[in-house]
């Protein structure tokens, strides 16, 4: 381990099966220490199963993987204490308050009763559960629940902590909230492994992007590099008067040299651009034939447009109705 | 924080030299690992989660409807619909009653056990457990410990109502919390099938239905209801006599109201060994399968 950038996450080869489904073909993943590594994939894609893996709930049927150069399944007593895990489902204890919770986890960390206490009491302020505390965490929200879950695997303070979709089935406003605390967080500099169905989440968070497909890294990255694989931003533009919408697509067909397309429902006109300065000159463009824009935006694109371009097909949960309403208004 | 897992560390056994000097981040010092969970931290992992099942019932007292009700109910029916054929009459009956049911209890009572495991499995609150730190048989050990709060309120509602009715002791205050803490024992084994159950269900729906195929022919195949078997068939009478709950139910009644204990306490106690030593390592077994 005398090499100056440690290896803190790695996973060779990582092979998983449950009964006729492959769940994991040969995963190989890495992440250094104090990076924030993520894996984007839809439903099913094996994100999960590799999280189980190395946070040692689950043998891999071949490869190996190791924490902090300790084998996930020879030293999973070691693991454990270098480890903490945020499940998808929060894994809290819903009949318990959010101080109790924190209790007793601390305590099966082996801390003192007295300073379980006092713990679980700063970790309420830090998360701002405080009002919430005394209350059971049935009661609590959604976005709240995974504010309890991330402060109970920090007690530990992990070297390596697993976020297993930690905003999925949370609302915009809840999302961004969550992603603030997680900053926090990373300012402590962990490694993070973090799961994630949403690119916007793993540009936002990670340095370094995993992206995950029936078992197997299609491709890997930073942010930057993948959305260059992915290929270029998307420009959606939508008049104000639906009347116009012919001529928005016109006037955007002219500065970007291509035929955008028109969602026929929403009006909206949307085209795949490379360089963002185009905006600029589409907005110009609009200003001159005054017409006044509803919504003008470049976008990431979607996961979707990721995969298709990675893998060459859909992904195949067409889950989030946003992501399908998408694709059905750009047929490629 | 750091320091947490080295104090705890009772296990004793120093660093090995190859895992000495892991790297830690920049600025924070390598922490020093454990490498194997001792017993006696098994035990305190195994208190904390008892802690839990425990607040749990204090949030919700109504949880404890059941154990308050069930005790109450089954002396009202079994003494007043039974006493008088059986007994020539219904004080008569209580003597032999209620030292039967306190074995009946034993084994109604960890049925809900394995539901509770089998909820907390499909919850996912078992990951966040198996992932830190803790001795694998402390949450089955927390479960099966915290439990024992519901027990104790059978054995209590049981005696106190049983009392109201008629009930006397007729033996030294030894004999009675040596009937007590058998029944206790026995109970704590036997819930070790109900965990067992409770992580071979598909789903918390079915543990019930698969606790009662086991546990009915136990319960009423046994000398619960009646100390006097001779009447049955030769083949119930072989089943009763091997039943450990007939064992229980026997000695309980000679513990509390007299007469001689015989063997049944040693077999009772080797039944309850016995169940344990083939549950426990079963059920930790599927513990490490199944989650």
């Amino acid at each position: 381990m005398g090499a100056a950038v440690a290896i803190v996450i790695k996973a060779e080869g990582l092979t998983k099966r449950f009964g006729g489904t492959q769940a994991l073909a040969g995963v190989d993943i890495s992440a250094e220490s104090g990076q924030v590594l993520a894996l984007l994939g839809p439903n099913g894609a094996g994100k999960t199963t590799i999280v189980r893996v190395l946070s040692t709930l689950l043998r891999p049927d071949g490869g190996r993987a190791s924490v902090c150069g300790y084998d996930v399944v020879r030293d999973a007593v070691e693991v454990r204490q270098l480890i903490a895990l945020t499940g998808q489902y929060a894994s809290v204890d819903d009949e318990l308050t959010g101080t109790e919770n924190l209790i007793m986890i601390c305590r099966l960390l082996g801390t003192s009763r007295r300073t379980a206490r006092s713990r679980a009491g700063e970790m309420v302020e830090r998360f701002d559960l405080a009002d919430a505390a005394g209350r059971a965490v049935k009661t609590y929200s959604g976005g709240m629940r995974r504010r309890l879950d991330l402060a109970a695997s920090l007690l530990g303070e992990p070297e390596v902590l697993f976020l297993d979709e930690p905003t999925t089935g949370l609302d915009p406003r809840g999302r961004g909230q969550m992603w603030d605390t997680i900053r926090e967080v990373l300012a402590g500099g962990a490694t993070v492994l973090l799961t994630t169905q949403y690119l916007e989440e793993a540009d936002e968070l990670a340095d370094k992007i995993a992206v995950i497909d029936h078992g197997n890294v299609v491709a890997s990255g930073t942010p930057t590099e993948l959305k260059a694989l992915a290929g270029s931003q998307t420009l959606a533009v939508r008049a104000m008067d639906r009347s116009y919408t012919q001529q928005v697509a016109d006037a955007v067909a002219l500065v970007i040299g291509t035929q955008p397309d028109i969602s026929t429902d929403t009006g909206l006109v949307t085209a795949p651009i490379s360089d963002p300065a185009l905006l600029a000159a589409v907005v110009r463009l609009l200003d001159d034939l005054g017409i006044v824009a509803a919504e003008l935006a470049l976008r990431l694109p979607s996961l979707d447009e990721v995969f298709l371009t990675l893998t060459g097909h859909r992904t195949e949960d067409a889950g989030a109705g946003a992501e399908s309403a998408m694709r059905n208004g750009r047929a490629a | 924080m750091t320091s947490q897992v080295t104090s705890a560390d009772i296990s004793g056994i120093p660093a090995r030299s190859d895992l000495a000097g892991r790297p830690g981040r920049p600025g924070r010092p390598a922490r020093e690992l454990r490498h194997r969970i001792g017993i006696v931290q098994a035990l305190a992992n195994g208190l904390t989660l008892a802690w839990r099942n425990v607040t749990q019932l204090k949030h919700s007292p109504e949880k404890l409807m059941d154990v308050t009700l069930m005790p109450i109910v089954f002396l009202i029916l079994f003494l007043y619909v039974f006493g008088g054929v059986v007994a020539g009459s219904t004080h008569a009956y209580l003597e032999v009653l209620l030292p039967g049911l306190l074995g009946q209890m034993a084994m109604f009572t960890s049925m809900g056990l394995g539901t509770a495991l089998c909820e907390d499995i499909h919850k996912g609150v078992f990951d966040r457990f198996r992932s830190l730190p803790v001795a694998r048989s402390a949450p089955l050990l927390g479960a099966v410990l915290g439990d024992t709060v519901r027990f104790c309120v059978v054995m209590a509602v049981l005696t106190g109502f049983g009392s109201a009715l008629g009930f006397r002791f007729h033996t030294s205050p030894l004999e009675i919390i040596a009937a007590y803490a058998l029944t206790y024992v026995f109970y704590l084994a036997v819930c070790w099938v109900s965990v067992l159950v409770g992580l071979v269900a598909p789903s918390p729906e079915t543990v019930q239905g698969i606790s009662f195929i086991w546990t009915m022919p136990l319960v009423f195949g046994s000398s619960v209801l009646l100390s006097n078997t001779s009447t049955m068939p030769g083949w119930l009478q072989a089943w009763v006599k091997v039943n450990p709950v007939t064992h229980l139910a026997d000695s309980v009644r000679a513990l509390t109201i007299g007469g001689p204990v015989g063997t049944h306490v040693l077999y009772t106690l080797a039944w309850a060994a016995g169940i344990v030593i083939v549950t426990f390592p079963l059920a930790m077994r599927m513990y490490r399968r199944r989650v």
